[in-house]
């Protein structure tokens, strides 16, 4: 059986790991391979560097992340944030990862994602969303770190890079990122229903019992968070500790 | 020195970078006669079956890779592990190097996400110098959607459950290895086979 996955997310900026709170308030903490090593030891399953710089000079010292990152650590890296185009899925490949997290840019130009999977296999490509529920009950997809509503409906848009070739969609729900509150079980059941690929739930872990109560409650594939890891609230083998007591398979 | 097999498919850097943290002597590679001097060789590969066949025949790869596993150890890894087969069904029936005796077919679930992708536990099948010493952790990393069928099941080393039996290391007993996962991308376990694979 597979394993549910623990991931662990460093959000880099300039090549300093740092989290922010709903997007704002980021504060500054380390070095991303060091914090990638100290992961791996944790137990962790894949590690995913969200590079926020977003400026040219940034993603050529995110590119130099994961070169050093991929010599150290030997279990799946996942890079997002920045790429825009085939070029960048290859270099950012070609420096190491082993797949590559779009986000805005798939909004806005979907054939990315398409071309992507053509060119080096679905299993690459995840596709980050960021959404938020409406007043109406539905969902919606923001861009550009949550800042932009783009009118579009997230059970349409999971459908549509599905068909696409994405090979995984990270799902973080901008209402409960941050909050700690627990992941938003309504939005992720709605997604994994949809769509025939892993998902990955993210944003709103708290405490050790939010992920096993992902994995119970919906068909997720993997839980993803930041801040927890990264403040030492929690350990990965913590977390793994607890979904073993329940019964839900982890990695040993 | 262990000889990577550069013929242009798939991420052999990881490759690469897991032996060198290991400290093991390793070179990419495309040319015949460095291989033939070689004491080991990994096979990677990334991608589609008949795609990648072409690019070891147009490097005229195949007669020393056949030649060559006679003699000393040879890993296939993803991919690569299926190319030692004697033919596929991906996308169209094509020839595989043929040093083990089997298929490579569509994994036959239809139940469950393809690709077969994340953390799977070896079963073990039949002893294998690869399985040495691995602690206590079994589990190792997947991605894939085709699967190999040996012929011969003494060849199924180790196997995952995906909802059917999935090979994940086959071998000849001899020098031919096969690898499904990527030892390289499954932590210590997987470091731990790949020091096998050096010392054998």
């Amino acid at each position: 059986m597979l394993a549910k996955r623990i991931i662990p997310c460093l959000d880099v900026r300039d090549g300093k790991v740092v989290k922010g709170v709903n997007f704002q308030g980021i504060r500054e903490v380390g070095d991303p391979v060091a914090c990638a090593e100290e992961y791996n030891r944790q137990g962790a399953d894949e590690i995913v560097f969200y590079d926020i710089t977003a400026s040219h000079e940034g993603r050529g010292v995110m590119l130099d992340v994961v070169r050093e990152t991929a010599k150290r650590v030997f279990v799946p890296l996942t890079v997002g944030g920045g790429i825009k185009t085939v070029d960048d899925i290859r270099e950012t490949l070609r420096a190491g990862a082993d797949k590559v997290s779009v986000n805005s840019q798939a909004v806005q130009n979907p054939d990315l994602i398409r071309q992507g999977a053509d060119i080096f296999g679905s299993q690459c490509i995840c596709v980050g969303i960021d959404a938020k529920k409406t007043d109406s009950g539905n969902w919606t997809v923001f861009i550009n770190g949550g800042r932009i509503d783009m009118q579009l409906d997230l059970l349409d848009w999971v459908k549509q890079i599905e068909q696409l070739g994405a090979g995984e969609i990270c799902l973080n729900s901008i209402d409960t990122d941050g909050v700690k509150g627990g992941f938003d079980i309504s939005m992720l059941k709605a997604v994994v229903n949809a769509v025939n690929i892993p998902v990955i739930a993210s944003g709103g872990a708290g405490k050790l019992s939010h992920f096993a109560d992902a994995f119970q409650e919906t068909d997720c594939s993997a839980a993803l968070a930041a801040s927890l890891f990264h403040f030492k609230e929690l350990t990965v083998g913590e977390v793994k500790a607890d979904c073993q007591k329940k019964k839900i398979i982890v990695r040993s | 020195m262990i000889a990577i097999i550069d013929y242009g498919a798939g991420n052999i850097f990881s490759v690469k970078n897991a032996l060198d943290y290991l400290g093991l002597q390793n070179q990419l590679m495309d040319d015949p006669a460095l291989i033939e001097k070689a004491d080991r060789i990994i096979l990677p590969g990334v991608g589609a079956f008949p795609a990648a066949m072409k690019m070891l025949a147009q490097k005229n790869l195949i007669p020393v890779l056949k030649e060559q596993a006679q003699k000393k150890p040879l890993l296939g890894i993803c991919l690569g592990m299926q190319m030692l087969l004697t033919k596929s069904y991906e996308f169209e029936e094509c020839a595989g190097l043929d040093l083990i005796p089997g298929t490579v077919d569509k994994i036959p679930v239809q139940d469950r996400i393809i690709p077969h992708m994340g953390w799977n536990a070896l079963e073990i099948q039949n002893s294998c110098k690869l399985l040495e010493n691995l602690g206590n952790s079994l589990y190792v990393y997947f991605v894939h959607s085709y699967m190999a069928t040996c012929e011969n099941p003494e060849h199924l080393a180790a196997c995952v459950d995906y909802g059917c039996q999935v090979p994940a290391l086959i071998t000849d007993h001899k020098f031919v290895f096969g690898a499904q996962f990527h030892p390289e991308k499954s932590g210590e376990t997987g470091l731990q086979i790949l020091r096998n694979f050096a010392e054998l």
